[in-house]
């Protein structure tokens, strides 16, 4: 409806968007349930099986959607980060800080999946290739990220800094990223493109998309809880907050 | 411009000068890492060839984090850092000397130095002098980004070990064109497109890292 807006400022601050995530939770549950359900069954009935590497291949559907999430939660961290740097919104900060664990979980999974991928195919657990090298180091930048804010005591001190630490990364995430590759490298080419038709069989293509839907709403809902969590611990000291802890959500 | 970045590194080497057994002994802990590896792994020259430039250049980049603490935290403890941020000229530029400061007293020497621990480890001389060489060209990114992080851990709890988590990650690709130079020059290869590389890796690290590491400081500060 023209005339209406909706002053999208107002869920900047952490006691409007609190009542607001918390009724968006069960929402992005259910939707990566559906995903998930929907993905697994393409994925583990319907998917053929694969030409070379037989029934094993199924593994990339946790293993692909776990990689695109750890890069992609990497980029939207630093994107919150760098909006709470520049314009002190406190809750695109507190918003950076609960992706961290979820993007650094998703680094493991895709890492672990791909060891468990690699014994049969590659006969090996592990190899020193471009991508799982920049997998790892993603990892470890997860790691430094979480690390750094937990070992600053003022909260405000420790969102700038992670915020600084966080966009640093990201340019250098593609020049860690080239090095590592002219380096060394192993690992198959990208399955899926958007420049040419993809070389996997629909099914395949849909149940890892769907797979990775569910994965990017698990990430959602489960950093929505967390950021809920960061606000209360944060303005405990505010009346909505006590009055939020003292009788239901009303607030 | 130029005078506040000469006056900031004069200052800092007259400091570090006054303090010699700090640059020595991150001196010393480099050549104690390379001495351990034969050690370790065996007297082989075959083996301790191969090894060499990775191991000398871990190292390098080991002692440039052990001294990267101290580029701000004295300076920091006495207020001299405040003063420094109030000053009219920008906080990046006197980071920039500081920088290079830092560079002159742990990435020059390791530098120096380098070669004649690769003598140890049974490298050619062309090998030796682009050891030197890459070590030359790729320690001032070190000192760079080693800034921001030291930055970022001025004053927390923890900071050292910390520091090492935050920076080495980020260290990985000058490790990869450094060691790679020398590992060109010792399969015959030649080391022009790692050297290159170093080069960009180092122009960039050192115009750049002032920056964030300003804004860090500014950070800490507050």
């Amino acid at each position: 409806m023209p005339g209406t807006s909706i002053n999208w400022y107002r869920f900047a601050s952490p006691q409007a968007f609190y009542p607001l995530a918390g009724r968006m939770i069960p929402w992005f549950w259910a939707l990566a349930a559906v995903f998930g359900v929907a993905g697994l069954y393409l994925g583990f009935l319907v998917a053929p099986t694969d030409a070379q590497q037989g029934e094993g291949y199924r593994i990339i559907f946790l293993h692909v959607p776990a990689s695109w999430m750890s890069m992609f939660i990497y980029l939207v961290m630093a994107f919150w980060a760098g909006l709470g740097l520049a314009f002190n919104f406190r809750l695109s900060a507190m918003m950076a800080t609960a992706l961290a664990p979820t993007g650094a979980l998703f680094a493991f999974l895709s890492l672990w999946t791909g060891a468990l991928w690699g014994k049969p195919m590659w006969g090996t657990w592990w190899v020193w290739d471009a991508r799982l090298t920049s997998e790892l180091i993603l990892l470890f930048l997860y790691v430094g990220f979480i690390a750094l804010q937990s070992a600053i005591d003022d909260p405000r001190r420790a969102d700038k800094a992670g915020a600084i630490l966080a966009l640093v990364g990201v340019v250098n995430i593609p020049i860690i990223y080239f090095s590592v590759k002219w380096w060394n490298t192993l690992h198959q080419g990208s399955s899926v493109s958007l420049t040419k038709s993809p070389s996997m069989a629909t099914t395949m293509l849909w149940g890892m998309l769907l797979c990775a839907l569910a994965c990017w709403m698990y990430a959602i809902a489960v950093a929505l809880m967390r950021v809920r969590m960061i606000v209360l611990e944060r303005e405990r000291q505010t009346e909505w907050v006590r009055e939020v802890l003292r009788g239901g959500e009303s607030a | 411009m130029l005078k506040l970045i000469c006056a900031i590194i004069a200052r800092d080497l007259r400091l570090a000068m006054r303090r010699r057994s700090d640059l020595v002994s991150a001196l010393f802990f480099f050549i104690i890492v390379v001495s351990l590896f034969p050690l370790g792994v065996g007297p082989e020259p075959e083996l301790l060839r191969k090894l060499a430039p990775g191991v000398l250049w871990v190292a390098a980049l080991l002692a440039t984090m052990l001294s990267l603490p101290r580029l701000f935290a004295d300076d920091h403890r006495d207020g001299t850092l405040e003063q420094l941020a109030l000053a009219p000229q920008p906080l990046g530029l006197i980071v920039l000397g500081k920088v290079l400061a830092h560079w002159l007293i742990s990435g020059l020497p390791l530098a120096l130095l380098a070669p004649l621990l690769g003598l140890q480890f049974d490298l050619p001389t062309d090998a030796l002098l682009m050891l030197s060489v890459s070590l030359l060209i790729g320690t001032p990114a070190l000192s760079g980004i080693g800034a921001i992080g030291a930055a970022l851990t001025l004053g927390v709890r923890g900071g050292g070990v910390l520091l090492s988590l935050l920076v080495l990650p980020l260290y990985i690709p000058v490790l990869i064109f450094g060691a790679g130079a020398v590992d060109a020059t010792l399969t015959g290869l030649g080391a022009q497109a790692h050297l290159s590389l170093l080069g960009a890796l180092t122009l960039a690290g050192v115009f750049f890292a002032p920056w964030p590491t300003a804004a860090a400081l500014r950070i800490a500060l507050e």
